[in-house]
């Protein structure tokens, strides 16, 4: 049997497997933006946070997957559903290129432009929802890309959970030993990763104040 | 008359170590304009920043309109004064139209009165109205700091605090903007505080000039008393001026 027709029998499952992947991606990355795009401005206010925060960020990325699947299974309520543990896990390794880009990009803002607005009166709060972030999103929207990416690699490894998602089929494939199943999981999800990665790459160069100047 | 801005006694320092200004005392008249000459270091854009409160005295008082700076609140303070930097600091991501509108807007001016305020703007300081759509980096330098000053004049403010607004321009378009200052600042009237190094834009354009040096204020005089001085300091810096100038490297 060849892929194809692997794909083409079991076209159901395999559009089921790839909604719930992105179901998973999804809602992981939409709580990731929540918390980590605060927490990058949060540290571009307070220094001191900086390091604890993005430190903490860090760690958390260091951190092999399995076992930080494994490490919240304990975990109350998350831990008694496998989709909830498995976009909990997700969530927290998007945070790091989220806060980081965030941080970046605020700070990479032109101090005179800043200086500018606050020596004209702007309060700290119209500095930065009108100058500070306008400016600095194209390079969040370059954190974002990045997680995004990430995460429907690693989301892959959330079937070992049993949280379902495309790698059901990877870890099929690997159980029989069966190249047409590992890739009815491996290739939908590289797609997507690549279509996720092209739109975002859009998404960000059109944010980007320097195009947005010259384009109009 | 009261003064416009006074300072008493102001220094800066930073980490209580290094002191950027030492004993500040300086009184600025309503109507004039005040240059801060100086060479770079020498605490300049440190007074200016002292006025609009981007920096606050670590002692001495300043008064801007008969209120100490610290009894102010700092946003009513900031809008009340225009402020032009080198490099512009237009927002990037703004037209020229809504960087001009800038502080009316912020200051909640309905919508027909912001339009208005800019086309008049843009007729003050010579720009095409045109010009109003585009954005800043689709500009040239004197036109970008003809739009600087603009947005500074927007709200009509009694103060113009001005940091080297000309030295990043060419010299052609240094001495046009430089005329075109003196006749606005004959019809305006705004107590202006600017920022130079340049000794030739410093007596031109000043109705006094405050010499200063290594954080200290070494004199003020007019400009006709200045190049009459026999103060060393400031012999030292005419001198160098003037040997440099040929070379056109002021």
């Amino acid at each position: 049997m060849t892929f194809w027709q692997f794909m083409l029998q079991n076209h159901n499952e395999v559009l089921e497997l790839t909604l719930e992947h992105l179901w998973l991606v999804g809602v992981s990355i939409f709580f990731a933006v929540l918390i980590g795009i605060p927490l990058g401005i949060l540290i571009t206010r307070w220094p001191a946070l900086n390091k604890p925060i993005l430190g903490s960020a860090n760690i958390i990325q260091t951190i092999p997957s399995l076992a930080l699947f494994g490490f919240l299974l304990p975990a109350p309520w998350i831990g008694a559903r496998a989709d909830r543990l498995a976009i909990l896990a997700l969530t927290l390794y998007a945070l790091l290129p989220l806060i980081r880009n965030t941080y970046v990009g605020i700070k990479g803002v032109d101090r005179s432009v800043v200086e500018a607005g606050r020596g004209m009166g702007m309060t700290n709060q119209q500095l930065l929802w009108q100058v500070e972030l306008p400016l600095a999103l194209g390079v969040i929207i370059a954190g974002v890309r990045v997680a995004t990416v990430i995460s429907v690699g690693l989301a892959t490894i959330a079937a070992a959970i049993g949280a379902g998602g495309l790698g059901e089929y990877i870890f099929r494939g690997l159980a029989m030993v069966n190249n047409q199943v590992i890739l009815a999981g491996a290739i939908p999800a590289a797609l997507m990763a690549l279509l996720a990665d092209v739109s975002l790459g859009w998404l960000e160069k059109r944010l980007s104040p320097n195009i947005n100047s010259l384009s109009s | 008359m009261n003064p416009a801005i006074q300072f008493r006694d102001v220094s800066y320092r930073i980490n209580d170590t290094r002191e950027l200004l030492h004993d500040l005392n300086l009184e600025i008249q309503s109507g004039e304009t005040l240059v801060l000459l100086g060479r770079s270091g020498s605490g300049k854009t440190t007074t200016l920043k002292l006025i609009n409160h981007l920096l606050t005295p670590s002692a001495g008082e300043i008064t801007v309109n008969g209120k100490f700076t610290r009894d102010w609140d700092v946003i009513q303070l900031r809008r009340g004064i225009g402020y032009v930097i080198q490099d512009v600091g237009l927002f990037p991501h703004f037209t020229i139209a809504r960087n001009i509108g800038l502080v009316p807007k912020i200051e909640h001016w309905p919508e027909a009165r912001i339009q208005s305020r800019t086309k008049e703007l843009l007729q003050l300081v010579g720009l095409d109205s045109e010009i109003a759509a585009r954005y800043p980096r689709e500009l040239s330098g004197g036109q970008r700091q003809r739009a600087g000053v603009a947005r500074a004049l927007a709200a009509d403010p009694p103060i113009l605090l001005m940091d080297e607004p000309f030295g990043a321009l060419d010299p052609i378009t240094r001495a046009e903007l430089q005329r075109e200052f003196l006749s606005l600042q004959k019809r305006l009237r705004k107590t202006v505080v600017f920022v130079t190094h340049d000794l030739r834009e410093a007596l031109l354009l000043g109705t006094r000039i405050a010499f200063m040096e290594a954080g200290r204020l070494v004199t003020v005089r007019t400009p006709d008393d200045f190049m009459q001085s026999s103060e060393p300091l400031i012999a030292a810096y005419v001198n160098a001026f003037e040997t440099s100038a040929p070379r056109g490297t002021s």
